[in-house]
């Protein structure tokens, strides 16, 4: 049984860090940008986590930290794209490139410190409960926090004027200029909001999930974040499924590997993202569904003609 | 003139003026609007009206000029100060969003915080009381062109505008539902609001405006009352100069003619969830025949033009003949080489590359049919050849262009649109498809792009006109088809075919019953 809750954790805390970053992308994409600068924002957010909760001893600076340096860089893509109307596939692939040099850069003297980790939520009589305490009450809090965000954005997204006219953006930035919506204001703040949330998934690894700074430690999760939503249809619940499919194959190939498992482990290690795939695909079918929530006017700059 | 309070004029406009580079799209332009009247904005494509609304609306900024509301003088920023002073609009191309609801779309535009289903209640109960019936749950992607334009006209009204801006509304409705939006104006007149109706549709704008004002390459060159001008004395001001009219001499013997383009039972499946899907098509155009299809924007033309063409092949070969031989499975290039030649309805990025040159897009449309001209030893282009091809056509066609050979997208959309019906002609096609061939082309080219079409025909080969705007069929064509949803009616022979008919059947009535969805207003 304890191994049950432990795997289960475990699979909690693989899936959080993607969860946020794709849940903030979901956002800007829902806007209309494309961003493709994910895993920049989230390595920016993971030294700056691990930084400040080194230097000040505190893990809750740390998170500020995390968040706050993830909007930053954002904002450098936003300005570019949004402002300038550069290309917004390549201003994000520069911006992915940029992050993971200039972290690597700013963590130099952080390697091999022991840094600090946010606590888990202890609640005196709930977290001792066998089973569920340690899963509902026991666990660090940015999975609260991923949790919580979900809900949000979905509450945001589709019971909300202003999140009506975020998608209304993303569906027709023309339409939307005619009307006299402030296209880009709204494009900037939801950036900066994906760049936040980045930030913040990055600092999730730093000081949750291996609470260390190790160079490149994002590993590709902000691609697979970005390839979960679109394999999402842009809808926040299932991007919340995709992200814990894909922690839960993770574990679970870690596992057999660890068994000893006859299969080569090339195999294994590329399952998570197969059964991604697969499952998303498969509960993505109905294609006038996907149709109505893919944001037509993804990716493409918007000049208004004055 | 100084406020003043006793001024009946709502909108008043002093020397609006707007440049765009070197193009001066509206140069000082007057304009009164007064309280309760339909006021006619005329002019042809590129005339200056849709800018000159778009300032009015504060979506373009002047770079001189005053406008004055009330008498008071007001400088418009933004669509969102527009409106709070009681200017509403309804766009030329519709500025709604597909992948929401009805209501969603009216939400967006009011600036109140009430709740959607609030707001469902209010347009739909509007929207039945002005007698243009509209589901607010339905998705903007589903609905006809006639629907969206309810959904525009309502948002609008439900912002209580005193002035109603329309820019072209009619260019997308049967005539009946054209009807129905004249009545809906004319009410809303008779409650005291002032409308601004931009059209190049001389004979509506007789019917329903109380006065005009006429403009040509960005100036006013008139006011005048146009109930008591004729179509004829407007069309010249217009232009400015008289119009020449298309000639069509009677086709002889067609009923014995070869049969160039022949279609059989073509069925499509809708490509994506808004498209539309094709039912069994049957049609054939013979030698020396123009045969024109209607219909209302949406009911499945492009999805045919595609099919047609080869953009997408069919399964079924022997759905699409050229002269006689199986053509369903060739792609474009295969049925061109079969002596048929296409002109899409879109210029820019499917007629045209836009940042190639015309000599160009002359290659990239005709290396394989031309190829020995065009293309030397070794795949080596010959410029040369091209250069000098290109050349012809901008002659024959009388192409306007600022450079010997520019950009495509430098062109105006009607000396562009000349060009490619010219590139296609100019290899005397047995078969001549065309989308849309005068759309947005002024009257003077307009009529010499129609005239060569019906040259081409009489000259032997057979021509399929697809286009919205009836007048232009009723011009050409010997006979005139109806597509409506996907399916295609019965060529009409135009001695037989009226605007009522035709009307009709655009309205999906079958020929000889009434059309349900205007009496249910």
């Amino acid at each position: 049984m304890d191994i049950t809750v432990n795997i289960l954790l475990t699979i909690a805390t693989a899936a959080t860090p993607l969860l946020i970053a794709a849940i903030g992308e979901l956002v800007v994409e829902r806007s209309g940008v494309l961003n493709l600068g994910v895993e920049g924002m989230m390595i920016m957010g993971a030294v700056g986590g691990f930084g400040a909760g080194y230097l000040t001893g505190s893990p809750w600076i740390g998170l500020l930290a995390a968040i706050a340096l993830g909007a930053v860089f954002s904002l450098l893509f936003a300005v570019m794209t949004l402002s300038l109307a550069t290309n917004q596939v390549a201003t994000g692939l520069s911006l992915t490139l940029l992050g993971l040099g200039l972290s690597g850069m700013m963590g130099t003297s952080f390697v091999g410190q022991p840094g600090a980790r946010l606590p888990n939520l202890d609640i005196p009589g709930l977290t001792a409960m066998p089973v569920i305490g340690r899963l509902l009450f026991g666990q660090d809090p940015i999975f609260y926090i991923s949790i919580a965000l979900t809900a949000a954005v979905m509450w945001f997204l589709f019971k909300t004027r202003t999140g009506l006219t975020l998608r209304s953006i993303g569906d027709s930035h023309t339409s939307a200029h005619a009307l006299g919506i402030k296209v880009i204001r709204y494009r900037y703040l939801a950036v900066i909001f994906g760049g936040a949330c980045a930030g913040l998934a990055g600092g999730h690894l730093s000081l949750v999930y291996t609470p260390q700074w190790v160079e490149n430690m994002t590993a590709g999760r902000g691609w697979i974040a970005l390839a979960l939503v679109v394999f999402a249809s842009w809808r926040p619940w299932r991007v919340l499924a995709g992200a814990y499919i894909f922690g839960a194959v993770w574990i679970g190939q870690l596992h057999a590997q660890a068994f000893g498992i006859p299969v080569p482990s090339q195999l294994l290690s590329s399952l998570p993202y197969l059964a991604t795939i697969v499952v998303l695909v498969l509960i993505s079918r109905n294609k006038r569904l996907t149709m109505m929530n893919t944001p037509a006017s993804l990716g493409q700059p918007f000049v208004p003609d004055r | 003139m100084s406020a003043n309070q006793d001024d009946a004029n709502l909108l008043e406009v002093r020397g609006l003026t707007k440049t765009f580079g070197t193009l001066t799209a509206c140069d000082h332009v007057d304009l009164t609007v007064a309280k309760g009247e339909i006021h006619a904005l005329l002019g042809e494509n590129g005339a200056g009206k849709s800018t000159l609304v778009k300032m009015l609306f504060g979506t373009l900024e002047p770079n001189s000029g005053e406008i004055f509301w009330n008498g008071q003088a007001v400088t418009i920023t933004n669509p969102g100060f527009a409106k709070k002073l009681g200017i509403g609009m309804v766009f030329q191309h519709f500025s709604l969003f597909e992948a929401l609801t009805a209501a969603e779309n009216i939400a967006l535009s009011l600036d109140d915080g009430s709740p959607i289903s609030t707001i469902a209640a209010k347009a739909r109960a509007l929207s039945y009381s002005y007698g243009l019936p509209l589901d607010p749950q339905s998705l903007v992607g589903d609905l006809s062109v006639g629907e969206r334009q309810r959904i525009e006209i309502i948002r609008c009204l439900l912002q209580t505008p005193q002035l109603i801006i329309l820019d072209e509304p009619t260019s997308v409705l049967t005539p009946q539902e054209a009807d129905n939006l004249f009545e809906t104006l004319e009410r809303l007149r008779s409650e005291g609001k002032s409308i601004l109706y931009i059209s190049h549709r001389l004979e509506e704008v007789k019917r329903i405006c109380d006065r005009a004002t006429v403009l040509r390459h960005g100036k006013v060159v008139g006011h005048c009352n146009p109930r008591k001008e004729t179509a004829a004395s407007l069309a010249r001001m217009m232009v400015g100069n008289d119009v020449q009219a298309v000639v069509r001499a009677p086709a002889q013997g067609i009923e014995t003619a070869q049969p160039l383009l022949e279609i059989r039972g073509l069925s499509r499946k809708p490509a994506t969830p808004f498209s539309i899907p094709l039912k069994n098509i049957n049609l054939t155009v013979r030698a020396g025949e123009v045969i024109g299809i209607a219909g209302v924007a949406g009911n499945g033309q492009g999805e045919f033009f595609e099919s047609v063409s080869g953009e997408v092949p069919q399964q079924d070969a022997a759905s699409v003949r050229i002269r006689g031989k199986d053509a369903g499975g060739l792609s474009i290039t295969g049925r061109r080489l079969m002596g048929a030649a296409f002109v899409p309805e879109e210029r820019l990025g499917h007629g045209a590359a836009p940042r190639m040159k015309l000599s160009e897009n002359l290659l990239l449309s005709r290396h394989a049919t031309d190829g020995k001209v065009f293309v030397g030893a070794g795949g080596m282009v010959k410029s040369d050849a091209i250069y000098a091809a290109a050349q012809r056509i901008i002659k024959a066609m009388d192409v306007r262009k600022s450079a010997a050979d520019p950009e495509a997208a430098a062109l105006s959309g009607g000396n562009l649109q000349k060009f490619i019906v010219g590139r296609e002609l100019d290899r005397r096609p047995s078969v001549m498809v065309v989308n849309q061939p005068t759309w947005g082309v002024d009257a003077g080219a307009a009529a010499h792009i129609r005239q060569t079409l019906i040259e081409l025909a009489r000259s032997g080969s057979a021509v399929l006109v697809i286009s919205q705007d009836l007048d232009e069929l009723f011009e050409i064509s010997d006979a005139i088809a109806v597509m409506h949803n996907g399916e295609l009616s019965k060529p009409l022979p135009i001695a037989e075919a009226t605007f009522e008919k035709i009307g009709l059947l655009m309205g999906g009535a079958e020929p000889g019953h009434a059309e349900h969805a205007l009496e249910t207003s």
